[in-house]
């Protein structure tokens, strides 16, 4: 890894609005070295995507997400790869982690209603041949999502200005 | 009717208010302000500081502490302050706590000035020393720092400014508002010229825990032959994000520190009793909050600088406190001019450098106590006022 890597992934971590240019300032470098780095990065797979993270139940829309536990039979020669990558490929998969303890697999999924995310558990997650038990688990609030916190209300109540 | 004139002080009434009252006056009732105006972090007062006065009032601990502070405190500062920054203080009879760095400022300028002394106080800084030192009694003799020495105090204008009647100088390093800070070579330089003088410094270190790069914060108590010959202001207010607790200290040589109690004992009795069972738990366990608040300015520093020089005003590096202080010369306009008109227009809230004395004409003080995302966007409004001109 290029020596400033890991401090141009970690503001971008932090804040996916970093521009080239905002980094460069931070590191005491050329906007369009970085910019090609980050590009690099993008291009080798370490920099996998950039979202944002939104309050959905602050708009009237119909949105529900549960986290799935799995117990998986791991297949020969595979372990769990094979079935996870198989579950990571269905849109309403939200994320996939191989866990320590009670159960193999953490699965967050997410639908318009209960029960669409009801069917998917039963039509397609519990019918995966290694797949032998799903606890479901909805998730009915959400406080903090990525470091950033989704219920606090903190206005700046500082003057415009002072000494 | 009463006649107010005769009622109130001519020493009281002489001081000029603090800064440019008119245009804080406009600047404060404005709405939807994109400000880069203030003079204190945005970020909250860590968790378990909070917790740890919560803690305190549930706990009822709510009299009066003794009129030093704490015994824990007291114990707790002068650790940090070995620490951080190698100057040892007897915790009972060397120190003091204060409601703020500010009041330790006026109780140790009160302590040591009689009428017709003069005290030495370099500009642009803030502005509480000045009327201070009137309402001691005492005459204050300004040094104007100048930007080709980075705002730092200088051996030759200190000599320059010396007179039998000197009693104090004001050391105010890290600077608000320039962000200059004197390391240790131009710490030995001032005291070079004060050793063998029967002057005292009153040195501000309330933003020593924000210095950045290389450089980090060193105390003129530090220098050879200096503690003796020092008192040490220093807070919570900055570094821990605690401006409303208002808690800060003074450390200096027991004869001076007797006084200053004095001071401190009939006119306060006793800073704040919660907020001081808070600033024990700051001292105790808060260096990775501080550190990571400190990583935070850091790199709001680098955008905001950056961003000035990209916009034709140049900026100094600041080395410490939370401001950029750059230069607005370029514009023609006036540091009270530019920042009425960049008010006026774009909704932006600097400060005009002549908030902090006569030196400061021809820069403004842009603090960068907010978040990314809204540094940014008044990055770009100022650039479109700049644009208009």
């Amino acid at each position: 890894m290029v020596q400033n890597d890991k401090r141009i992934l970690k503001l971008l971590e932090k804040n996916a609005h970093f521009t080239a240019e905002d980094i460069a300032a931070v590191l005491g470098d050329k906007a369009e070295k970085i910019a090609a780095r980050i590009k690099e990065l993008e291009e080798s797979g370490i920099i996998r995507g950039y979202k944002s993270v939104i309050d959905w139940e602050r708009l009237d829309e119909d949105r529900a997400s549960a986290i799935i536990e799995l117990n998986v039979t791991p297949s020969a020669g595979h372990g769990f790869e094979e079935v996870a990558a198989r579950i990571a490929k269905y849109p309403e998969v939200e994320s996939v982690s191989l866990v320590s303890g009670g159960y193999d697999l953490s699965v967050t999924v997410k639908g318009r209603t209960f029960h669409e995310v009801c069917n998917f558990v039963a039509r397609e997650l519990a019918t995966i041949d290694s797949v032998t038990q799903t606890r479901t688990q909805f998730i009915m609030r959400r406080y903090k999502e990525l470091d950033i916190e989704l219920t606090s209300d903190e206005r700046d109540e500082r003057d415009n200005v002072s000494l | 009717m009463i006649d107010y004139s005769k009622i109130i002080s001519k020493t009281v009434r002489e001081i000029k208010p603090s800064g440019i009252r008119r245009f804080f006056d406009i600047a404060n009732t404005m709405e939807n302000v994109i400000s880069l105006g203030v003079g204190e972090p945005d970020f909250r007062t860590p968790w378990q500081i909070r917790k740890a006065g919560i803690d305190s009032l549930e706990k009822g601990q709510t009299r009066y502490t003794s009129n030093k502070g704490l015994d824990a405190l007291l114990l707790e500062i002068c650790r940090y302050t070995e620490r951080k920054y190698g100057v040892s203080y007897d915790c009972r009879r060397e120190a003091l706590v204060t409601v703020g760095g500010s009041e330790a400022i006026d109780a140790a300028i009160r302590a040591v000035t009689c009428p017709l002394d003069e005290v030495i106080i370099p500009q642009p800084s803030y502005v509480c020393y000045e009327p201070m030192v009137r309402l001691a009694g005492g005459t204050p003799v300004i040094i104007t720092t100048t930007e080709e020495n980075e705002f730092k105090l200088t051996k030759e204008e200190l000599l320059a400014a010396i007179t039998p009647r000197t009693k104090a100088l004001i050391l105010p390093y890290p600077c608000n508002p320039t962000g200059a800070i004197m390391n240790k070579k131009d710490l030995e330089e001032i005291a070079e010229v004060l050793r063998g003088r029967d002057v005292i410094v009153i040195s501000d270190e309330i933003y020593a825990e924000l210095t950045f790069g290389e450089e980090r914060h060193v105390s003129i108590a530090s220098i050879e032959g200096m503690k003796e010959r020092t008192i040490l202001i220093n807070g919570f207010s900055k570094a821990f994000s605690m401006t409303g607790w208002r808690m800060g200290y003074a450390l200096g040589p027991a004869e001076i520190m007797t006084e200053i109690t004095k001071i401190h004992q009939f006119a306060i009795m006793c800073a704040p009793t919660t907020s001081q069972y808070a600033a024990i738990e700051a001292l105790r366990s808060c260096d990775k909050e501080v550190e990571r608040m400190l990583e935070e300015y850091d790199e709001r520093r680098r955008i905001m600088v950056s961003g000035f020089n990209k916009l034709g005003l140049t900026c100094r590096e600041p080395k410490g406190a939370f401001y950029a202080f750059p230069s607005i010369k370029s514009t023609g306009l006036t540091s009270e001019e530019f920042c009425e008109r960049l008010l006026y227009s774009k909704g932006v809230a600097l400060v005009p450098g002549t908030a902090f004395g006569e030196g400061g004409e021809g820069f403004v003080r842009a603090s960068y106590c907010y978040s990314f995302e809204h540094i940014k966007e008044a990055l770009s409004r100022i650039g479109e006022f700049l644009a208009e001109l």
